[in-house]
């Protein structure tokens, strides 16, 4: 055996599988298609190097979007290799719902490839007593079945000596209405329901669904998030981040100072002008001093504000009950309610959130989505700056940057959902249970999405501050300021100098806010210069992955929308303020 | 299903529509003869139904394609 593939139906806990199997970690949570590309892991076995893949989920091996596809090329890949005997399918099957599930799995027996069924949270299905008899199950199907727990690791020792041990079945092909048939008796022998009083789950659930009750909570939880997320991070900021850097990093850093001489190339590259002969960490602008200062002491803190509460929307099933609620609103914009979902990550990282349209199943409809978070949602790491730098003018102009994004994506939406041939598809999903997010998954994907962070933006960050330094000093900062600036000060009312801060935009949006301070900008000159910073060009990250995902035309297309967009938002701004 | 009032159960009598739309309700479990509960409507939106332990949450015209016999 060379290599397993794991597959099953989306939301079913294949990724929590597949972490356990191979140690990798991987972002899950409690909604169907946060897998939309595959994972490779590997695990050791009996002195043998196994490869492990985390396959995105799919209700049928008939793809209706982009990630079942990926699905299906993955599996056809397999049964090539299985001749050989060479790759194993574990079937990560919901025991809670297994009736749905059987589908595929009856399909994958049809492939001619091994396949082991491992019935995942089989604690839950206990507790709400779901009696299934997997002797029985086993037998019918004629494949190991074993009962698993994901997130505590039960019953792994047996899938995996089980998994070694698969043979390929030997089933021939039937059409859809005799799998449904089989399913039906299937079920009625082997699974025994027992009936349970409503629970305070499936209360909450009646309660977040129905629109009068929904919509409501839906408000408030969006004004509990933003609440808890200042919270956190201002938390983080005054207690650990603006202390450490004060007492520790200041001194290190002013000795350094000292011992380059106050001044010269090496110091402003390293440690940046000195404001009234002191290190000022917004101002400054050293790679030591601006980059390392933004990253951690502005940024960070909200960052892990952020996806703190990000987990807990994802793992507990929240989220694509917002989807239903907001559906009928987001048709307007050519979206359907899932659009909400890619959104919300957008709000963490553009990247991710785009990545994340995979589950549509329409072109059109990943194009608008992608073109409107690039244009009007911005990322964590910007919010941080924005809130930092606006804050001290007051929370009103904070929220005049958020309502004038938040108008260009309805009016943009709007006007795309005209522009762009073809309908907005309808909603077509499952909506998972609600679940209590396990907390010790939940830190782990908050270390993991922290790091990849830092790994991500440090570097950039820290180059980005050395290039603009540099770029200074050779004087071509004054030639692209000089080309541009007749157009741009006009329209939106902005020094020439804040120009090289909206270029620096296109490598990282945070360090570009922090540009904005030294130059003394009115409030209505910072709100708009922010604003058009959210809006103009994504970031180098986000420029790739909407290339890569939605191909050069469309990037043109949206590139220009961007464009357009921001000059006539910028302007209106600037005249209405 | 988009004429059951909330709360109202049937078994599914039909599914019309192209083969990729009944293809993915059926995927999803969605078939003729299956038992539905309706959760909630939506203005301008979407419906939720039960059907055995999953809950979808379905699009307006799809739902109007399918035909529910309604328990008496």
């Amino acid at each position: 055996m060379k290599k397993i593939l794991l597959m099953g139906n989306p939301n079913v806990g294949k990724s929590v599988v597949f972490s356990r199997l191979t140690g990798v970690q991987v972002i899950s949570a409690n909604y169907p298609g946060t897998t939309v590309e595959f994972t490779r892991g590997y695990m050791m076995l009996g002195g043998e190097k196994i490869e492990v893949i985390d396959v995105p989920g799919t209700y049928t091996l008939q793809p209706t979007c982009r990630a079942e596809e990926v699905a299906c090329e993955m599996l056809n890949e397999a049964t090539k290799s299985a001749l050989q005997e060479a790759s194993v399918i574990i079937n990560v099957v919901d025991a809670t719902n297994l009736e749905r599930n059987l589908y595929l799995t009856l399909e994958l027996m049809e492939q001619e490839i091994p396949v082991v069924v491992a019935l995942n949270i089989w604690d839950d299905a206990k507790h709400q007593g779901i009696h299934i008899n997997v002797d029985k199950l086993a037998a019918w199907l004629g494949v190991p079945v074993v009962p698993i727990v994901g997130l505590t690791g039960e019953g792994f020792v047996k899938l995996i000596a089980e998994t070694y041990r698969s043979r390929t079945p030997k089933v021939r092909p039937h059409n859809r209405e005799e799998r449904w048939a089989d399913i039906g008796k299937l079920i009625a022998e082997i699974q025994h329901i027992e009936h349970r009083h409503h629970t305070f789950w499936e209360w909450l659930q009646d309660r977040t669904i129905h629109p009068w009750t929904g919509l409501p909570i839906a408000l408030l939880m969006a004004y509990l998030s933003f609440k808890v997320i200042r919270l956190i991070g201002e938390g983080l900021i005054t207690y650990l981040a603006d202390p450490f850097f004060e007492t520790i990093w200041r001194p290190l850093l002013t000795w350094l100072s000292v011992l380059l001489g106050g001044g010269g190339i090496v110091h402003d590259l390293l440690i940046g002008k000195l404001i009234n002969g002191q290190i000022d960490f917004v101002q400054s602008f050293g790679v030591l001093s601006t980059a390392v200062y933004i990253e951690f002491a502005m940024v960070l803190p909200y960052l892990i504000a952020f996806y703190l509460l990000l987990g807990v929307l994802e793992d507990s099933g929240y989220l694509p009950r917002v989807a239903v609620l907001l559906d009928g609103l987001l048709h307007k914009l050519g979206l359907h309610g899932f659009a909400i979902v890619p959104t919300f990550l957008g709000l963490g990282c553009n990247v991710p959130g785009i990545m994340a349209t995979r589950i549509f199943e329409d072109k059109r409809e990943r194009f608008i989505t992608s073109t409107l978070i690039s244009i009007g949602v911005p990322c964590a790491a910007l919010q941080a700056m924005i809130i930092g730098i606006l804050g001290a003018h007051g929370g009103r102009a904070i929220a005049t940057v958020y309502l004038a994004l938040a108008l260009t994506w309805v009016v943009l939406g709007m006007l795309l959902n005209r522009l762009v041939p073809g309908f907005s598809p309808e909603l077509l999903i499952e909506i998972p249970p609600y679940r209590l997010p396990p907390w010790r998954l939940m830190l782990r994907k908050l270390w993991w999405r922290v790091k990849g962070f830092l790994k991500e933006a440090l570097p950039v960050i820290m180059v980005g501050v050395l290039v603009v330094n540099l770029l200074y000093l050779i004087g071509l900062f004054e030639m692209i300021v000089n080309f541009a600036a007749p157009v741009l000060v006009g329209v939106w009312g902005l020094p020439k100098e804040a120009l090289t801060a909206i270029v620096i935009g296109f490598l990282r949006k945070d360090v570009a806010v922090g540009m904005l301070v030294p130059l003394n900008l009115t409030v209505k000159q910072l709100i708009v210069a922010c604003t058009v910073l959210a809006m103009s060009f994504p970031c180098i990250a986000t420029f790739v992955v909407l290339w890569k995902e939605l191909g050069w035309q469309d990037l043109v297309k949206a590139s220009v929308i961007m464009i357009v967009s921001a000059l006539l938002v910028g302007g209106l701004m600037n005249i209405i303020l | 299903m988009t004429a059951m009032a909330v709360g109202q159960s049937g078994v599914i009598a039909e599914i019309q529509g192209r083969e990729g739309i009944r293809r993915r309700l059926a995927a999803l479990g969605l078939r003729v003869g299956g038992r539905i509960t309706k959760e909630s409507r939506h203005f301008h939106g979407p419906v939720t139904v039960r059907l055995g332990r999953t809950n979808l949450g379905i699009g307006q015209g799809m739902a109007a394609k399918v035909i529910v016999e309604v328990d008496p």
